[in-house]
């Protein structure tokens, strides 16, 4: 464009918008309107009837009568707030219903205006908001579900809302009894809804909001209503991601394994002692414990496992064990019960314990050792052998088995939440998950 | 950017052209409607005051579009039953012209297209679907409007027309398509929704306590 051309006359001045001066043709009570030229139809405040914004005599379309009581907006119609980044104004208000299974169930929305953004809406039902406005793209929408802008949402609940009461202005043709088919799909945190009056359909794409947002933007006081259950775009109250949690899960798992690996190849598990006694009662009165032969202990401090072996059959025994060193004096004290029992019931056969143990004693220093051994044995028995190995350096693989359930609790706990809050959301669609005591299957 | 300078034949102010292929424009002070001739202008009407209107966009609105910045020169004022919206004449750097339609602050930007065979006003219906420029497009709605206003340069003359209709396509993207029968021939238009903050509006009106 040219600099040099002359400044372009000065527009005359456009008309003012509407902002007071009207007043209700029933009833007298000052009708305001907050939205300019964008009210299709307004609410008088005082006598429920609903007129033609458009006409400057403010026609009367319809009059209603509240049937139950009166619906008192939660957030205030002229109220101003600033959501994502742009100040809205209250200008409209409505309650509408829908009908499952003989049951009402009401929920509230409200229209906001900015002159430059125009209009924008939102929903309220048992404490959980939505920030609503119409889509600007079409969804393709098909048996099960709809796409939005590339993204994929589940069909959750097909049903005609009734308009029960409305207040405030409305970029519409509102009437009160109208009825007007509505779908509703869910990508949580968003719902995309489609609603069908007459032949025309409207899409409307809405983000999940908390009541505290609201309370926050449009400053009001006091507490927003506590949100009951859980609602069909709400968000898992379980941030985390439960499939990260188990690839989390997974690579701790295998690193694991790969640590049990890699301490067994280094593990010696050396044989340094071993020896097969025999038990005799008669001896054993005199002499109930007695010590073995000397050995060493080579390496630095490391495990020592102690296998105990007795060939039990419907008997125990039991050896109370010191692994004593010669040098120091420091001594083990534990003690084992191999016993072993088997026989018939009325469910068939059935054993119980074995014929050998063995424990493993953690960070044992080099040097000499024997053990002192005192056996206990089954008072049916007169006589039997035992043998006592000694091996030097075992890996500890029990640690890594609690280890691994350490790992296993929280993420079966994640899981478990999920799965609970998604089986909340979704009973109450229509596609409800089969109850829990009839199969193990869920619906998706 | 030529621009060509007349007087109102009506009341002498001024008339300045600030965009060369005007062919309508109307005065800024006596309302009349003047269409350019070969030689000079002509009164052909008037325009009756417009209606209170809740548009942020009034003549002279400049913004962009596509790298290209524009400014608002003409407007078209439609009613139908369930509201109004403007059809803004807007004037790109390039010097040719588009249309920015505002209704209740639905920002879209279209320009004419002139593909053969568009389907006649009785042949068209919702759901229809149809291709131009390797775009599908589907009937939303057929909207019976009438034209309520003028305003500034129009690249037509628009002055004696009433009624017309309008088949809205709209697409899975953000792309959209009108079908204009307010003519024998039926007009083409396609186009984008856009957002507000994007097109960088300057020049916009100002709202009392907004």
């Amino acid at each position: 464009m040219s600099t040099s051309a002359p400044p372009p006359p000065p527009p005359p001045l456009s008309p003012r918008p509407r902002t007071a001066g009207l007043n209700c043709p029933k009833c007298g009570a000052a009708i305001s309107l907050r939205s300019f030229g964008q009210a299709i139809t307004v609410v008088c405040g005082g006598c429920h009837s609903i007129l033609d914004a458009k006409d400057p005599n403010l026609a009367i379309l319809q009059q209603f009568e509240a049937i139950t009581s009166v619906a008192k907006p939660l957030i205030p119609l002229g109220a101003r707030g600033k959501l994502r980044g742009t100040d809205y104004e209250v200008t409209g208000f409505q309650r509408r219903s829908i009908q499952v299974d003989g049951i009402s169930y009401t929920w509230q929305e409200y229209v906001l205006f900015n002159p430059y953004k125009g209009i924008r809406y939102l929903s309220e039902y048992n404490g959980h908001w939505n920030d609503i406005s119409i889509c600007k793209t079409l969804p393709t929408a098909d048996f099960g579900g709809a796409t939005y802008l590339g993204e994929n949402y589940k069909h959750f609940q097909s049903a005609e809302a009734n308009t029960d009461f409305v207040l405030g202005e409305f970029p519409w043709q509102v009437r009160v009894g109208e009825k007007a088919a509505v779908t509703d799909y869910v990508h949580p945190p968003r719902v995309l809804a489609s609603e069908k009056l007459d032949k025309e359909v409207t899409w409307s794409i809405g983000e999940y909001m908390y009541g505290r947002e609201i309370w926050d933007s449009f400053k009001l006081p006091g507490d927003p209503p506590k949100a009951w259950g859980v609602y069909e775009n709400q968000p898992s109250t379980v941030a985390t991601n439960v499939t990260g949690v188990w690839v989390a899960f997974a690579g701790f798992a295998v690193f694991l394994l790969v640590l049990m690996a890699v301490f067994d190849m280094h593990a010696k598990k050396a044989p340094v002692f071993n020896h097969t006694y025999q038990f005799n009662r008669a001896e054993a009165k005199n002499e109930p414990s007695f010590v073995s032969d000397e050995f060493e202990l080579t390496g630095g401090t490391a495990t020592v496992e102690v296998k105990s072996y007795a060939a039990v059959d419907n008997h125990w025994i039991y050896l109370n064990y010191a692994l004593i060193n010669q040098d120091s004096g420091q001594a083990w004290d534990f003690g084992r019960e191999v016993s072993y029992y088997h026989g018939y019931d009325s469910d068939g056969s059935w054993h119980e314990g074995k014929q050998a143990d063995d424990v493993t004693i953690p960070s044992v220093p080099a040097g000499h050792y024997y053990l002192r051994i005192e056996p206990e044995v089954d008072p049916s028995l007169a006589t039997i052998s035992y043998t006592v190995d000694v091996i030097r350096d075992v890996p500890v693989l029990g640690i890594y088995g609690i280890a691994f359930v350490a790992l296993l609790l929280p993420a079966l706990l994640i899981s478990w939440r999920a799965y609970t809050f998604e089986r909340s959301r979704w009973s109450e669609s229509d596609h409800p998950p089969v109850q829990m005591s009839s199969s193990s299957g869920d619906d998706e | 950017m030529s621009q060509p300078v007349a007087n109102c034949p009506n009341c002498g102010a001024k008339i300045v052209f600030r965009w060369s292929s005007s062919v309508q424009t109307v005065c800024d002070y006596c309302k009349s409607i003047l269409v350019r001739t070969d030689v000079d202008l002509k009164k052909v009407g008037q325009v009756a005051d417009l209606p209170p209107d809740s548009s942020p966009i009034q003549i002279n609105t400049e913004g962009k579009y596509a790298n290209k910045s524009f400014v608002v020169v003409g407007r078209i004022l439609y009613e139908y039953d369930q509201g109004g919206w403007n059809e803004w004449h807007v004037m790109m750097n390039d010097g040719t012209s588009a249309w920015l339609s505002d209704a209740q602050s639905e920002y879209a930007l279209s320009s004419s297209s002139k593909p053969l065979n568009l389907p006649a006003a009785s042949q068209v219906q919702v759901g229809q679907q149809f291709t131009w420029n390797n775009q599908r497009y589907t009937v939303s709605v057929i909207t019976p409007a009438h034209y309520r206003g003028v305003e500034g340069e129009l690249p037509f003359q628009y002055w004696d027309k009433t009624d017309v209709t309008f088949a809205d396509l709209r697409t899975e993207s953000r792309k959209f398509a009108t079908l204009d029968y307010s003519d024998p021939e039926p007009a083409l238009y396609l186009g984008e929704f856009v957002e507000f903050d994007d097109l960088k509006l300057k020049n916009l009106r100002n709202f009392e306590g907004w």
